[in-house]
């Protein structure tokens, strides 16, 4: 338990001292920039296979469940687009990215710690937390809900495609669906879960990297717990806002 | 000049510094010497406030680093360059990228200056065509050579080095060990090195510190050393086991 306290409060400092005004700010806008394109550019291909597939795969199942005759098509269109954009989009990509971008900024930062390139940045006198955290963070919270809107757009053409691919309704008939019962607010909702989603993921793993001690085999394990970290974390804010917003 | 005044540092219940006053002179390659796990290092990273220590002082030109605000220590930090042991060059910059990253965070010198400047200090440290080269690409020797141009980069006041000879080979050693000592001279820097190759220390050690079990045993010349070993078994046996 001790441990856990301990924990937090470190990561509640480590958040405090990342908000400095940064030494240069147009060094820090390159590197926002440079970090957008890694995380966002970067995961795009993994965020559209999984998309499509999800967006498929639920379509046949939820055709799979619904049996009676008395049920329209149609229903299915509803469920898969409520569904993909509620929850599949946000969390299962989520879930993806704290893999992909999660073990990636750990493993970059701790590296950074253990070849003490981050002491090299203190005795220059720069905010190492804030250079290396903040320039992520940001570009994790504008990009991530970004993949999240083409996530949701891709699980629904995936739905469509598997639709239609196994003649189980025209696409018309889906798209009738999902726009029947459409609220603009399931996006908001898919749109705070993105944006809460995102801080974890990048915030926990600048976090796990920045504070690794060691060697390569440390590094690694920093990967390991940022991503079980940010996972964890993710589903449980995922509870928190479901029953907060629904 | 550099002033330790009765600095003391400890890890949990071990002591590992006890009561250091020391003092470092400008245009002086100081060397500070001990066994491995005797606080050498651990002097170091207190002196350039990445360990706080217990007590004590440590005055750069008659600042106080350790109780100074931290905005006035960040002012004191940019007079500071550091060569790392393992070099700490940043992986994701080329070599000239690495020499003018700290004057594109602290300086306000255009580009063709900084890339001027970046050249200048490039070629003090014989390394005139590597500028594209990626610190992955280029030897342990280059790699501390580049760490050196990035410490002098901004008109450095105070040198710290860390084992700068360690993983090289003698002929390499020797042309950082001299490269420390003109930069020194030419420059008139208050250089601390961090050594235990007693070659460094006959080369060039103008004023020398013997750390031993977290106490500063002996300060002197190294023309005073041979003498001093004779009734010093301490640095006799640290000398001795260098084969020297």
């Amino acid at each position: 338990m001790s441990r856990l306290f301990f924990e937090l409060g470190r990561y509640i400092l480590f958040m405090r001292s990342m908000f400095f005004k940064p030494e240069r700010f147009r060094v820090f806008l390159e590197r926002t920039i440079h970090e957008m394109n890694n995380i966002g550019v970067g995961s795009l291909g993994i965020v559209t296979i999984i998309s499509v597939f999800v967006g498929a795969v639920t379509t046949l199942q939820t055709a799979y469940q619904l049996v009676s005759p008395l049920i329209p098509l149609k229903v299915i269109g509803t469920i898969v687009s409520d569904s993909s954009l509620l929850e599949f989009a946000p969390t299962i990509t989520c879930l993806v990215l704290a893999g992909k971008v999660g073990a990636n900024i750990a493993s970059e930062v701790g590296n950074m710690r253990v070849t003490e390139q981050i002491d090299a940045l203190e005795v220059m006198g720069i905010n190492s937390s804030g250079f290396l955290g903040l320039p992520k963070i940001i570009a994790g919270v504008i990009m991530i809900p970004m993949l999240i809107i083409i996530a949701n757009f891709l699980m629904i053409g995936g739905g469509i495609l598997a639709a239609r691919l196994t003649d189980l309704m025209p696409p018309n008939e889906f798209i009738q669906g999902a726009r029947e019962t459409f609220k603009l607010f399931t996006v908001s909702v898919s749109m705070t879960k993105a944006l809460v989603f995102a801080f974890i993921i990048t915030s926990m793993s600048t976090y796990e990297g920045y504070y690794t001690e060691g060697g390569a085999l440390e590094v690694g394990e920093a990967g390991t717990r940022a991503v079980t970290r940010a996972c964890v974390l993710i589903l449980f804010s995922d509870f928190i806002i479901a029953k907060l917003m629904l | 000049m550099i002033e330790l005044v009765n600095l003391n540092k400890t890890f949990r219940d071990k002591q590992v510094l006890f009561d250091i006053n020391a003092r470092f002179e400008p245009g002086l390659t100081n060397l500070v010497i001990g066994a491995s796990g005797g606080g050498k290092s651990v002097l170091l990273k207190c002196m350039v406030g990445l360990i706080k220590p217990e007590s004590g002082s440590i005055n750069y030109d008659g600042r106080d680093f350790v109780h100074l605000p931290y905005e006035q220590v960040r002012e004191i930090r940019r007079e500071i360059g550091m060569l790392f042991q393992g070099t700490a060059l940043f992986d994701s910059l080329t070599v000239e990228e690495n020499v003018e990253f700290p004057l594109k965070m602290f300086s306000k010198m255009a580009p063709s200056e900084r890339k001027d400047r970046v050249n200048f200090c490039l070629s003090k440290v014989g390394l005139e065509n590597a500028n594209s080269k990626f610190p992955a690409e280029i030897s342990g020797g280059m790699k501390k050579r580049v760490g050196i141009a990035r410490a002098i980069a901004l008109e450095t006041k105070y040198l710290f080095c860390d084992e700068p000879n360690s993983g090289l080979d003698p002929i390499t050693s020797r042309r950082i060990d001299e490269l420390l000592h003109d930069i020194t001279r030419e420059f008139n820097i208050t250089t601390i090195i961090n050594s235990h190759d007693m070659k460094t220390v006959y080369d060039i050690g103008e004023s020398i510190t013997f750390i031993y079990q977290g106490k500063i045993w002996w300060q002197g010349h190294r023309k005073q050393i041979d003498e001093t070993r004779k009734h010093n078994p301490e640095l006799d046996a640290f000398i001795s086991a260098s084969q020297f």
